[in-house]
């Protein structure tokens, strides 16, 4: 399956590579360069990119190009998958996904690939497992092994590798036992110019950070289940159950996992949280555009908006921007032509506001494009869709954990056509 | 370093040099340094060596020897994880010398007791495959024995190994096949992808093709629009009781007869759709697409349409499947329609491929609302996506009638537009357009013909030359002007032009020879003295065709008719019109090309090859049937009984042998026994008869079941410790996922968990000789298939006072129905000789949502055969079974200690 490993970085050049069957020249990359350098943004690159004799597979993340090489068919999805399930690893094992976070933990990070992959077939992917096999690295846990010799590689199979329950690790022992979901929702919409909207759904993930002593068995129930439409687990979650009694049955892994994802229905209407009034003008014949944007509330149940940001990709014309915060920054990039206003928090009786000139190149006519605006914000303590957890059990332990809850509504791809 | 004592300055140079390793130095002339500490006792140096040693014993094969005793050294190693990595290690060393003592590694510890050494085995199985293609036939029996395993951890690994080493052995799978299916969901996600891209395979040549009474029909889309449509729209659940009761349906509706296999498939991967992991995702809309009825595709619609939220590379290879989903089956992705809507933040690849997404789903009723969206990406500043947004407005045009006036008045208009780019790409697709109906539209060939002065890009004004050739009689005024200009230019045109160019002259001097004479001479004889052969090729040939001369032939004569002969109007076609003869998902569908490696996906057989290949022998069954399930009426008794052989709960009872005699009872209910395995014998067996009851979909619930009581396994070690004093037979040391008897207090907070019901006696007291641990409560019926119906049973361990031979069997009622539930009997009691049964008195009524108790007695015989017999209800009958565990069957005796010497003495 998966035969070889390059990591490029942002300025093309490879700073790690593994081989898990034969050794793959490094020059095959050289297809991947060819296509990176066609494609004009770095997310343009071509996720399957076919060689003479091998196939390129490659995500972007962090600014780090992870290209697989493959010999023989195998379903992209599976690759690509994987691979992101890698970066994901990193993550968690040094907080970042960086090149100098893997160039200065490049040991862990090919234990850690060796333990992952036998001859390009995923063997241990769970956190939960590999962690109990190579220890992520501390600085504590760094001094500890230099003075005591010791190493940070288990010595026995992890008993999740053969267990039922792979995702956990045995023997998890915690003075405070709590159990924390984070129930995250984020609104996907594009609203026209004149404000209606087009189209706007809700995709919900609950996050949790479980931290129990032991085996427990949770279940989570909802208040309104219904609003769920499509949903899919962490492998911890009982099928069966929810199917039957729409209840989220789990043993849960240890530490931070993401419960479940799901969307609510298309058929509920969507409440958008914020409206936007903008007037984005280019005279023709003249060298100067006008810019004005108001950014309201609305539907927000009493809540306060927060943490908005305003980002526009201005027409290519645009020189530069000559603006007006009522609150908050702004930043025009004369490069990329990009806008971003950070406006913090919506107060209702003072809407922020952001009015001004754009001055564009002289004697190049009015661009006939209108940018597009993308809006982020935060909402927190409500989830939009209206979904109430109900209760959170649990069984097979005796002690008594202590339970949160949280809310959060946030604008995914939001964006408003102007 | 690497030559001191101290294990960290070792681990120190080793370090460096993997560093080394990484950043793709050559570290190979370390090797003999590297090498001697292969044996060293700390497990992060050793693990370091073996990375090094995979890296660099190919080139170094000689030296790489000196290890490998080691490694053998390390196959006997009591820990599990030693043996696992030196046999991994082993094989991952491409040395050929060592193919005889890997190939004995593999088989040894293909028969290993630990199923995490068997998976490791299955691993190496295709590295010696690639290493020595010649070892293939022993390596197929290794693979026979894998396959046969029952491990959820081996599955995904040796299915793997056989999808490398040979994917055309399907006879293979046969005897696994319905357990690779039941397996399937705790199967770990990677091996679930490998699985289920092979099962597509062998369900496309074992099964018949489920649409074959519709393929006649199929194709037109219209159709089965208003069907999906409605599909789209129900519930979840809806949905599963409507594929309940499906089957039965369509057998009325036409001749065509699922395999109950088939359905089984199809049946345990719809869960997958709401896995986490794209690939598994995929792989079951791939299966669903291939296999499913038409009428049931439409589920993974909207798990595909999830994935589109995940990152751009998943999007990427899900919309190219989504494309060629959407031209077999538009209606599936109809209700999604705006899901694929396109933000300016998209990258220009997704942008593309969801256009083609939308440009496949348009149709009459959509097409405005898709038109207008098409407007605003005309505005957008991605330039390449503009282009490609005008070809998907001409594709609609030329799809749908209505429309066509509205898109070329549009396109038309986009010919005023600054952008070049936008400009020469509305005129190619209006120049195809056009084609169609050229009569009505010479006012737009006029427009076009004067953006000839403006417009730059060759491919554009090839376009519009060529039109106005085509269509000179609708512009005879301008065209021999546009000719004039040409010429004058001809020189400084590409070749495509070059050669419109050319054409055009050549028509106008057919049609309007007195205008055009001197400037059709004029132009070929540049053409002539051109640098690119092809353009003087053609001139040649076109002035030998049109210029009469004494030379020229006949065919000179025709020239009229072959150049203004009428042109059928092109196509407009999906780039992923045929892609879907190439397995969805795969790399070769992605690329429409195929890869190397890829399997044909075959094509459905005309007769399905015999079902039977795939019965297994039946060790022992136990099993209650209630309502008739859909699948009995067409196949053998024999195969539902072996379904749950094949269960990797049961399969650990190895030492048992007691065949089945009960199975073979009339009934549609075949149970058996489990004799001896002592210790076990409470534990499975009881569990047996609680979740292998019930029907179709009560067998689903018990998947679950299972799983739970797989994962209370952990918490059980110590009871297990406990009964394996008493045990009669040797337990397996290793820890086996399998084996997992539940003691009681567990799965009584399991059942009150599911069923809500408490476990207390109602009617009886507890007597004084009760046994002092709690009772345990099987299932007899399952509120599911009993619609709305539970029945609990458990043995109250009190006599039973009409007969003292007879057990006491404590049942409890549960109506959880809406209505009422009346008499309540049994009836039909089928029993192996010997064993008698007392009924229960007659329920009048059960209202609902009340709970009633009942008592019967049931002589066993000293037997531990089931009683089976019929639950009745005023409406309904249900098969049930009632099986003892051997416990149950004793009554507590108190003994002084020499009563028992003495009765000990006397057997």
């Amino acid at each position: 399956m998966i035969h070889s490993l390059f990591l490029v970085n942002a300025s093309g050049d490879i700073f790690l590579e593994k081989h898990w069957k034969s050794v793959v020249s490094r020059s095959v990359c050289d297809y991947f360069f060819e296509a990176q350098e066609r494609a004009t943004e770095p997310e343009n690159v071509p996720p399957v990119i076919p060689t003479p004799h091998h196939y390129l597979i490659s995500v972007l993340r962090h600014r780090i190009y992870f290209v697989a090489v493959i010999q023989s068919e195998v379903p992209p999805l599976f690759v690509i998958e994987f691979l992101h399930r890698v970066v994901d690893t990193f993550q968690d094992y040094f907080g970042v996904c960086t090149e100098a976070a893997i160039k200065d933990n490049v040991v862990v990070v090919y234990e850690l690939l060796e333990e992952m992959l036998d001859n390009g077939f995923p063997l241990a992917t769970e956190s939960n497992i590999l962690k109990e096999l190579i220890k992520p690295p501390t600085i504590l846990r760094t001094m500890v092994n230099t003075i005591t010799g010791s190493t940070n590689v288990g010595e026995q199979l992890p008993t999740g590798q053969l267990s039922v329950v792979p995702w956990r690790r045995t023997g998890v022992k915690y003075t405070n036992n709590e159990a924390y979901f984070d129930v995250v929702e984020e609104i996907d919409a594009i609203i026209d110019k004149s404000g209606s909207t087009i189209t706007a759904e809700i995709q919900g993930v609950i996050d949790a950070c479980v931290k129990l002593t032991g085996m427990p068995d949770l279940t989570l129930s909802f208040m309104n289940p219904r609003l769920l439409d499509d949903v899919s687990f962490h492998p911890c979650v009982r099928f069966k159950r929810w199917e039957a009694e729409r209840i989220l049955s789990f043993i849960p892994p240890d530490g931070n996992f993401r419960l479940l994802s799901y969307h609510v229905s298309s058929q509920n209407l969507v409440a958008i949280p914020v409206y936007v009034k903008h007037n984005i003008t280019f005279r023709e014949g003249s060298s100067q555009g006008r810019f004005d944007l108001t950014l309201g509330p609305k539907q927000t149940m009493g809540k306060a908006v927060e943490s908005v940001l305003v980002s526009s990709q201005l027409p290519r014309g645009v020189l530069n921007a000559n603006l007006n915060p009522s609150q908050g920054t702004y930043t025009f990039d004369p490069v990329t032509k990009m806008l971003s206003w950070d406006v913090g928090k919506i107060n209702p009786q003072k809407l922020p506001s952001l009015k001004g000139t754009m001055s564009l190149q002289a004697g190049a006519s009015k661009p006939d494009e209108n940018p597009s605006i993308n809006i982020q914000f935060k909402i927190q303590q409500m989830a939009i869709s209206g979904l109430k957890v109900n209760r959170l059990d649990m069984y097979g332990e005796k002690y008594k954990p202590f339970k949160g809850i949280k809310y959060m509504t946030k604008a995914g791809k939001f964006q408003v056509r102007t | 370093m690497l030559d001191s004592n101290k294990d960290s300055l070792k681990l120190e140079a080793m370090k460096r040099i993997v560093a080394m390793i990484a950043r793709g130095k050559n570290a190979s002339d370390l090797f003999p340094a590297v090498v001697k500490n292969v044996a060293c006792k700390n497990i992060e140096v050793k693990k370091l060596v073996y990375v090094y040693l995979v890296r660099y014993a190919e080139e170094q094969q000689d030296l790489a020897l000196l290890s490998i005793s080691t490694f053998q050294r390390g196959l006997k190693d009591p820990n599990q994880l030693i043996r696992a990595s030196a046999l991994r290690v082993l094989s991952s060393i491409r040395v050929t010398i060592i193919v005889p003592i890997m190939m004995l590694a593999i088989k040894e510890a293909a028969s290993d007791m630990s199923p995490y050494v068997r998976k490791t085995a299955a691993h190496a199985i295709p590295k010696l495959y690639s290493l020595d293609p010649e070892q293939k036939d022993q390596l197929i029996e290794v693979i026979e024995k894998l396959l046969a395993d029952k491990t959820t951890l081996v599955a995904g690994s040796v299915v793997m190994a056989f999808e490398e080493v040979c994917p055309e052995r399907i006879d293979l799978i046969h005897k696994n096949y319905r357990k690779l299916c039941n397996l399937l969901i705790d199967v770990e996600e990677w091996g679930q992808v490998v699985i289920i891209n092979m099962l597509t395979r062998y369900a496309r040549t074992q099964f018949l093709n489920p649409n074959i009474n519709e393929s006649l029909l199929e194709e037109g889309s219209g159709g089965d629009k208003t069907f999906y449509g409605s599909d789209e729209d129900e519930d979840e659940d809806e949905e599963e009781k409507e594929k309940n009761a499906e089957a039965p349906a369509m057998a009325k509706r036409k001749p065509y007869v699922m395999d109950p296999d088939h359905r089984l498939l199809l049946r345990n991967t719809k869960p997958l759709l709401q896995s986490r992991n794209a690939a598994v995702v995929m792989a079951v809309a791939q299966l669903y697409f291939h296999l499913a009825p038409k009428a049931e595709v439409g589920v993974i619609a909207k798990a595909l349409v999830r994935l589109l939220r995940s990152h751009s590379e998943v999007q990427y290879v899900v919309l190219q499947n989504v494309a060629t989903m959407t031209i077999k089956r538009r209606g599936m992705f109809e209700p999604y329609l705006k899901s694929f809507y396109i933000r300016s933040t998209d990258p220009t690849q997704i942008k593309v491929l969801k256009l083609e997404v939308l440009t496949n789903l348009a149709n009459e009723t959509n097409i405005s609302t898709i038109l207008r969206e098409f407007q605003t990406y005309i505005k957008s500043m991605d330039k390449d996506f503009v282009a490609a947004t005008i070809q998907a407005i001409g594709r609609c045009a030329t799809n749908i009638g209505e429309v066509r006036d509205t898109c070329l008045n549009g396109l038309v208009q986009l010919l005023s537009n600054r952008d070049e780019l936008v400009v020469a790409e509305s005129v190619v697709v209006i120049k195809k357009l056009l084609q169609m109906q050229p009569e009505k539209h010479s006012d737009i060939i006029k427009h076009m013909a004067k953006l000839t002065d403006n417009i730059q890009v060759p491919m554009a004004r090839a376009s519009i030359l060529w039109l106005i050739g085509e269509y000179c009689e609708h512009v005879p005024k301008i065209a021999p002007d546009v000719l004039r200009k040409m010429a004058k230019s001809f020189t400084n045109e590409e070749d495509i032009v070059k050669l419109q160019i050319i054409n055009l002259a050549a028509k106008l001097y057919l049609t309007n020879s007195k205008q055009t004479k001197l400037l059709t001479q004029y132009v070929l004889n540049l053409a002539k003295y051109d640098q690119n052969y092809d353009i003087r090729d053609r001139a040649r040939f076109i002035r030998q065709l049109i210029v009469p001369t004494e030379k020229s032939g006949a065919l000179s004569k025709y020239a009229k008719k072959l150049f203004l002969a009428l042109k059928p109007a092109p196509v407009l076609e999906s780039p992923f019109k045929d892609r879907d003869h190439f397995q969805l998902g795969s790399l070769s569908h992605l690329l429409n090309a195929k890869a190397g490696g890829y399997q044909e996906l075959p094509d459905w057989p005309e007769a399905a090859p015999d079902p039977s290949v795939r019965n297994v022998e039946v060790k022992d069954s136990v099993r209650a049937v209630g309502t008739v399930p859909e699948w009995t009426k067409c196949s053998s008794r024999e195969k539902r009984k072996e379904k749950k052989v094949e269960k990797p709960f049961y399969s650990d009872s190895e030492g048992e042998s007691g065949p089945t005699e009960s199975a073979d009872s009339e009934s549609d209910s075949a149970s058996g026994s489990e004799s001896g395995s002592g210790s076990e014998e409470s534990g499975s067996g009881s569990e047996s008869v609680e979740s292998e009851e019930g029907s179709e979909s009560e067998e689903e619930e018990e998947d679950e079941e299972e799983k739970n009581k797989k994962k209370k396994k952990k918490e059980l070690k110590k009871p297990v410790q406990e009964i394996k004093l008493l045990s009669l037979f040797p337990v397996e040391p290793a820890p086996s996922p399998q084996v997992t008897p539940v003691n009681t207090f567990l799965s009584n907070s399991l059942v009150t968990d599911l069923e809500g019901l408490s476990l207390s006696d109602t009617v009886l007291s507890p007597a004084t000789i009760a046994p002092s641990s709690a009772l345990k409560n099987y299932e007899l019926l399952h509120r599911i298939t009993g619609e709305g119906l539970s029945v609990e049973y458990c043995f109250s361990r009190q006599p039973f006072s009409p007969d003292a031979n007879m057990v006491a069997v404590q049942m409890q009622f549960t109506n959880n129905a809406t209505s009422d539930t009346k008499n309540l009997h049994m009836e039909d009691v089928k029993l192996q000789s010997g064993m008698r049964v007392k009924e229960f008195p007659e329920i009048e009524l059960l209202p609902a949502g009340e709970t009633a108790a009942a008592v019967m007695g049931i002589d066993f015989c000293d037997s531990t055969q089931a009683a089976n017999f019929q639950l009745c209800t005023h409406t309904k009958k249900f098969f049930v079974s009632i099986q003892p565990p051997v416990g149950e069957l004793m009554r507590p005796i108190f003994l002084t200690e020499n009563e028992f010497k003495k009765e000990q003495g006397e057997s």
